[in-house]
């Protein structure tokens, strides 16, 4: 490298990093220290280190209000994971129609998708309720995974991706024999692996945090994902057992991080990788 | 190994007519070229072989049978794409294995016919390889060798070495002709260029905006294009057209400066004052005393010839080609020799053959 002064970004880069690491590490600090203390406002930024056990306890015991913690995750997993795959199976499947088929209304089809990119989960939260409802599926775990599971966005970006396959590897499939079925295993879905790698992980993170769908939908305590789960142990007749609330939200954070380390590497391809 | 037959095969896209009627027949292991200037319709021809395009109307006859309207992969064809299309993710033996896998041959068999391809094409140190580690040259010879284990009944070639470099361009070219011998399977062959054009085919097939112009040997279309747009389209540099007449009941040219010149291969058919264009090629241009004069604007030295382009009195531009360094005069005598002549009809740009008595 050079010799020039690179000080000014790396200090900038610092910063950025200390903006977010800071309540990172208050949280865990703050989950080894005595709930009194924290409830003081007496928040210290060296944990202590002799309280780790609070973790175990969160995650068996659980804390005032709610379940173990390790179930609340469960859900969350299942919840964030039949989200992801379930968009990524329904996006790959319209965006392959849309792109590689000509029937009549294909367009319209395509803009209707389109479309509800500008409604929101908020917008048809109260229709979307109600539909469930007549389906008796309140309560229930598909009623807390399907209507989120449509999803205009992925479907755009696996067109995207489609669009910029050659036309020439299409022919060669068809000279080859490959039927429609064939070329969307053989060919299709491995040549967009990277994009599917990183869309997994955007969907997987989005299905983590979802708060107000499972809040309205999910009454049942043992349905509770770890978000809601974290809102309830913030009670208002019991005393808050702060610490416990900070180590299942660092608990919480886990599984994303998880997923987004494991997929870094297909991750940064699939958004930096234009052609293939 | 299989014959060909094409019978007035049109295509339209719409209102806009891209092929006006192609009939052609190919006998088994022929290769036929077919050449043109992009936009012409040859690559639409060789799709609607493959069965990526359907005809507007017409016949495609494979070994006896119609296969117009049948889909791509029944029709036991291969095809060679410009940017070789290989499956990114497959290796190279994969790439090969496709289309056979797909047709549900026995493993054994799949890996024979994959590494007697690999063999005769030099792929065998590389089929583990996946497409992006190979070269320009190696891709294309995958591509060849997933047309190979097909061991189909025609090839199509679609512009295949327009992506390569000069040099690897000339190789692969012997080498497509040498594997073409080789195996004897009928092919067709798409391209616009002219030197593949005459060294690649049997015979070659002009299209011009989507009529074909002429069918013949590649010799045969050097030698008597059938009219101007051959004649200037194949050849390096393009052949010098003159305007002039017919004058002396036929036996002669007039051009435009006045002077006569006899044809040397006979009378042609037609009024005297009939419009004609002389056709005649830079290699046949003499330089000569007493001849016209010829003003030398450009000299482009090619190693072992050289081209010299410039204008006549009369200001029409003429090239010239002469072996070796070639003279450093900026103003030379020239004269064509009548037996050089290509003689088309002026208006037309039909080619006018001499008078058979």
């Amino acid at each position: 490298m050079s010799g020039r002064a690179d000080w000014p970004a790396h200090t900038v880069l610092a910063l950025g990093v200390l903006l977010f690491l800071v309540p990172v590490w208050l949280l865990l600090a703050g989950s080894t220290l005595d709930p009194a203390a924290i409830s003081r406002g007496e928040l210290s930024m060296v944990p202590d280190l002799r309280n780790l056990g609070v973790y175990g306890t969160v995650l068996t015991e659980g804390a005032p209000g709610v379940g173990p913690v390790w179930r609340m995750m469960l859900v969350s997993a299942g919840m964030a994971l039949a989200i992801a795959f379930g968009k990524i199976a329904i996006s790959i499947l319209s965006a392959y129609a849309v792109t590689f088929f000509r029937f009549p209304l294909r367009m319209v089809a395509f803009w209707i998708i389109f479309i509800t990119l500008m409604l929101p989960v908020e917008v048809r939260i109260i229709p979307t309720y109600s539909v469930m409802s007549d389906l008796h599926l309140i309560n229930t775990f598909p009623g807390l995974t399907i209507p989120l599971i449509a999803s205009a966005t992925a479907t755009l970006l696996f067109r995207q991706t489609f669009l910029a396959i050659p036309d020439e590897l299409v022919e060669a499939a068809r000279m080859d024999g490959a039927g429609p079925w064939r070329f969307l295993k053989d060919i299709l879905i491995p040549v967009s692996a990277a994009n599917l790698a990183a869309l997994f992980v955007i969907l997987f993170v989005y299905g983590w945090n979802q708060y107000l769908w499972p809040l309205l939908v999910a009454t049942d305590p043992s349905l509770d994902t770890i978000v809601i789960g974290i809102v309830k142990m913030i009670g208002t007749e019991t005393q808050t057992e702060w610490n416990k609330v900070m180590a299942a939200a660092v608990l919480a954070l886990l599984p994303p991080i998880l997923v987004v380390v494991l997929m870094q590497r297909w991750f940064v391809k699939g958004l930096t990788e234009g052609d293939k | 190994m299989a014959t060909l037959v094409i019978e007035n095969l049109r295509k339209s896209f719409g209102p806009v007519a891209v092929l006006h009627g192609v009939d052609l027949a190919l006998a088994s292991g022929e290769m036929l070229v077919i050449v043109g200037a992009s936009g012409c319709g040859k690559s639409t021809l060789l799709r609607l072989v493959a069965g990526l395009d359907a005809p507007t109307s017409g016949r495609i006859v494979l070994d006896g049978r119609d296969v117009a309207r049948l889909d791509p992969s029944a029709r036991d064809i291969a095809m060679v794409f410009q940017n070789y299309a290989l499956y990114p993710h497959m290796s190279v033996f994969d790439n090969m294995a496709y289309g056979l896998r797909i047709r549900g041959l026995a493993k054994p068999d799949i890996e024979r016919r994959v590494h007697e391809a690999a063999d005769i094409l030099g792929l065998r140190p590389l089929l583990t390889r996946k497409p992006r580690q190979l070269s320009g040259g190696q891709r294309q010879r995958v591509a060849m060798g997933r047309a190979i284990v097909r061991e189909p009944k025609l090839f199509l070639f679609d512009e295949p070495l327009s992506n390569l470099d000069a040099t690897l361009r000339v190789q692969m070219r012997a080498e497509i002709r040498r594997l073409q011998r080789r195996m004897g399977v009928t092919s067709l062959y798409v391209t616009h260029d002219q030197v593949e054009a005459m060294t690649l085919g049997d015979r070659l097939l002009v299209l011009h905006q989507g009529v074909p112009v002429q069918l013949a040997t590649p010799m045969e279309v050097f030698g008597r294009p059938a009219n101007t747009y051959v004649a200037g389209f194949i050849g390096a540099p393009a052949m010098n057209f003159l305007p002039a007449t017919l004058a002396s009941q036929g036996t002669a040219a007039r051009f435009a400066d006045g002077t006569i010149q006899r044809f040397a291969d006979g009378r042609r058919a037609g009024a005297d004052g009939h419009k004609l264009t002389i056709g005649i090629r830079p290699e046949h241009v003499e330089f000569e005393p007493g001849g016209q004069n010829f003003q030398v604007d450009l000299v482009e030295p090619l190693g072992s010839e050289t081209v010299l382009i410039g204008r006549l009195a009369s200001g029409q531009l003429i090239s010239v080609k002469v072996a070796g360094a070639g003279p450093r005069d900026e103003t030379l005598m020239v004269s064509f020799p009548a037996s050089a002549f290509h003689v088309f009809d002026g208006t037309t740009g039909l080619r006018i053959d001499p008078v058979v008595n």
